[in-house]
């Protein structure tokens, strides 16, 4: 079943036609991987599909629903969680924190029962931290919870910012190049990470990704993008020794 | 140093987390509970007053220090606080109603506000609400028919049924119990969903966003909530001064109660009672400092403006987390002793700090 469709996606910002006339479509429980050079559209896309920016044309699937013209907030509630390429973390909080804002979109109590704090409040942030909990098991982070986020090495601060994607319950999940600027042993730590939410949470991936390691050993499917085009869809290793892309990214 | 064992998720989100700090809690209580018994009249006074600036300070402190929104139009919220009780009360509105109206009118401001600003940041929303705040006092002094204009209002004191605050330990009683209060509302506020929401949106708009936080509609609720705590804290300014004119709100009360939460500590509620504290003594150092130069009083206004400015600069270069942070670390200090050791605090390398949308 699809998912999630993106058809005839465009964006152009001022002269700079970033994203043309591009179309795929993800396959719920499958992991989808765009490729491409730098300034070849992918976080263009990322950010058309969490409506940070007005698509220019084309339209977006979700579910089987037109999301194209929902307000940004409204994305992750839909069940489409994303994560940053620089990671955009609430720095001065715990990792516990910014695990529980990961839960925002599940509700809350009113303002009045918050202010006062009454049961109601008290429950709802029980259960929360209960589902925080559950995600902080599955990414090992036990020893960061109280951690102000700031002052975590660069690899774990990746793996909070995966956490707190996870935390809002998606079922797809965008992950804008999960291993940049991780180790070799970080970015296969990632690689588990990325096929456990797939195969034990049922988590949809769709993800940006540059380690083509990492890309062939996870990826179901692979788009490569250059210069805002498709320039092929496929299985990995298609993809890898297709002539066009290797041209563009890849490089001889 | 103490390490908690916690054994159930209510413990994260008790009122005061450590069992320890319960106790000194118990003595500023019990201390402030006497202080009627052994200070003078003009200690309860100056003790009335930080009950006033701390509730002022705190929503300036929701908005400014949890909220990441500069607002140099805090003195209006002062404004239609004051302004809104002392007309209330002539017109034979009981203290509990008006109190309460001065807080939502101010707090609608607040609201209403929000509608034009809400996609500005920084220097921008600081230029806002600054203009904001000069209309607020514009309005305050053309509109005579409603606030008397430039005269000014006679406050009477506070009546409640039968019984009139009219001694200094009464009125100190009433702000120090409305302080201790709005702090309570304050922490469960933090401690919850619109708390957390209100600290995304300060360190990165764009994933608050993305987590599904609705940033126009919590820029108007902080607005509105530091809004009505600001118009709380004015009302009780009008019947602490008893009597109000437009020129009391001027930018300088703005920039007092931002100064109020950059020297206290920007992001902690007991920077704002610590800030308030420092305001409230901050006239009479400035005295002390004038007859020591031997500078005339004539410089008076002068001089306060120049101290506000360099201490805002002093306190952002050398501890911009303000005297709550200073005492963090003399607590620090204390607790680790003797393995306290010159960098323990020293500041984050920039390496390690992302590249971050704004």
């Amino acid at each position: 079943m699809t998912l999630f469709e993106g058809r005839n996606l465009d964006r152009r910002f001022g002269g700079i036609h970033a994203v043309r006339d591009v179309s795929f479509a993800v396959e719920e429980g499958e992991i989808f991987t765009i490729i491409g050079p730098n300034g070849a559209g992918k976080s263009t896309l990322f950010n058309l599909i969490s409506r940070i920016y007005d698509l220019g044309g084309g339209s977006l699937v979700y579910d089987d629903r037109d999301i194209s013209r929902i307000a940004p907030h409204k994305v992750v509630g839909l069940g489409i969680a994303r994560t940053f390429q620089n990671i955009e973390l609430f720095e001065n909080s715990t990792v516990l924190s910014n695990l529980l804002v990961g839960r925002h979109s599940r509700g809350g109590p009113a303002l009045w029962q918050e202010l006062l704090f009454t049961s109601a409040a008290r429950q709802s942030e029980i259960a929360h931290r209960e589902r925080v909990e559950d995600v902080i098991d599955l990414l090992d982070l036990q020893e960061h919870r109280d951690a102000r986020v700031g002052g975590l090495p660069y690899g774990i601060r990746k793996v909070v910012e995966l956490g707190r994607a996870l935390a809002s319950q998606p079922r797809l999940i965008l992950l804008d190049e999960p291993s940049s600027g991780l180790n070799p042993d970080e970015t296969e730590d990632m690689s588990y990470w990325i096929r456990d939410i797939r195969s034990q949470l049922g988590v949809t991936v769709l993800m940006i990704e540059h380690d083509m390691s990492l890309v062939g050993m996870v990826s179901d499917r692979v788009l490569a993008l250059d210069h805002g085009e498709v320039l092929a869809i496929g299985q990995p290793a298609e993809i890898m020794a297709n002539p066009r892309v290797i041209e563009a990214y890849l490089g001889g | 140093m103490h390490v908690p064992m916690k054994t159930s998720y209510n413990e994260d989100i008790r009122l005061i987390r450590q069992r320890g700090t319960l106790v000194w809690y118990a003595l500023l209580a019990l201390a402030l509970l006497a202080a009627p018994f052994y200070l003078g009249e003009h200690h309860l006074s100056q003790l009335s007053f930080v009950g006033i600036y701390a509730i002022a300070g705190l929503g300036a402190m929701l908005l400014v220090g949890y909220t990441g929104q500069v607002s140099l139009g805090q003195a209006a919220f002062l404004a239609i606080g004051a302004y809104t009780e002392a007309i209330l009360q002539k017109a034979g509105v009981p203290f509990a109603a008006s109190l309460v109206l001065a807080g939502v009118m101010a707090g609608l401001t607040g609201a209403i506000l929000s509608l034009s600003t809400a996609r500005l940041a920084g220097i921008y929303l600081a230029i806002a609400t600054l203009a904001f705040a000069f209309i607020v006092e514009e309005v305050l002094t053309r509109w005579e028919s409603l606030t008397n204009g430039s005269l000014g209002i006679l406050v009477k004191r506070i009546q409640v049924g039968g019984f009139t605050f009219d001694a200094e330990w009464k009125f100190y009683y009433l702000s120090t119990g409305l302080l201790v209060l709005v702090l309570w509302l304050m922490i469960n506020l933090l401690r919850s969903r619109t708390g957390r929401a209100l600290t995304a949106m300060r360190d990165s708009e764009i994933s608050a966003q993305s987590l599904g936080i609705h940033l126009a509609r919590y820029k108007a609720i902080v607005l509105a909530l530091s809004g009505a705590l600001t118009g709380v804290a004015g009302a009780l300014y009008a019947h602490r001064i008893q009597f109000i004119t437009p020129d009391q709100f001027t930018i300088m009360a703005s920039v007092e109660l931002l100064v109020l939460v950059v020297v206290g500590g920007l992001g902690s509620l007991h920077g704002a009672v610590f800030g308030a504290v420092f305001i409230v003594m901050l006239p009479q150092f400035i005295v002390l400092l004038r007859d020591a130069f031997g500078i005339s009083s004539t410089y008076q206004a002068g001089l306060d403006a120049g101290v506000y400015g360099l201490l805002m600069v002093l306190f952002m270069l050398f501890e911009p987390h303000g005297i709550y942070g200073r005492w963090q670390k003399i607590k620090l200090y204390l607790d680790i002793f003797p393995f306290y050791r010159k960098a323990t605090f020293r500041r984050q390398r920039m390496f390690q700090k992302s590249e971050q949308l704004r």
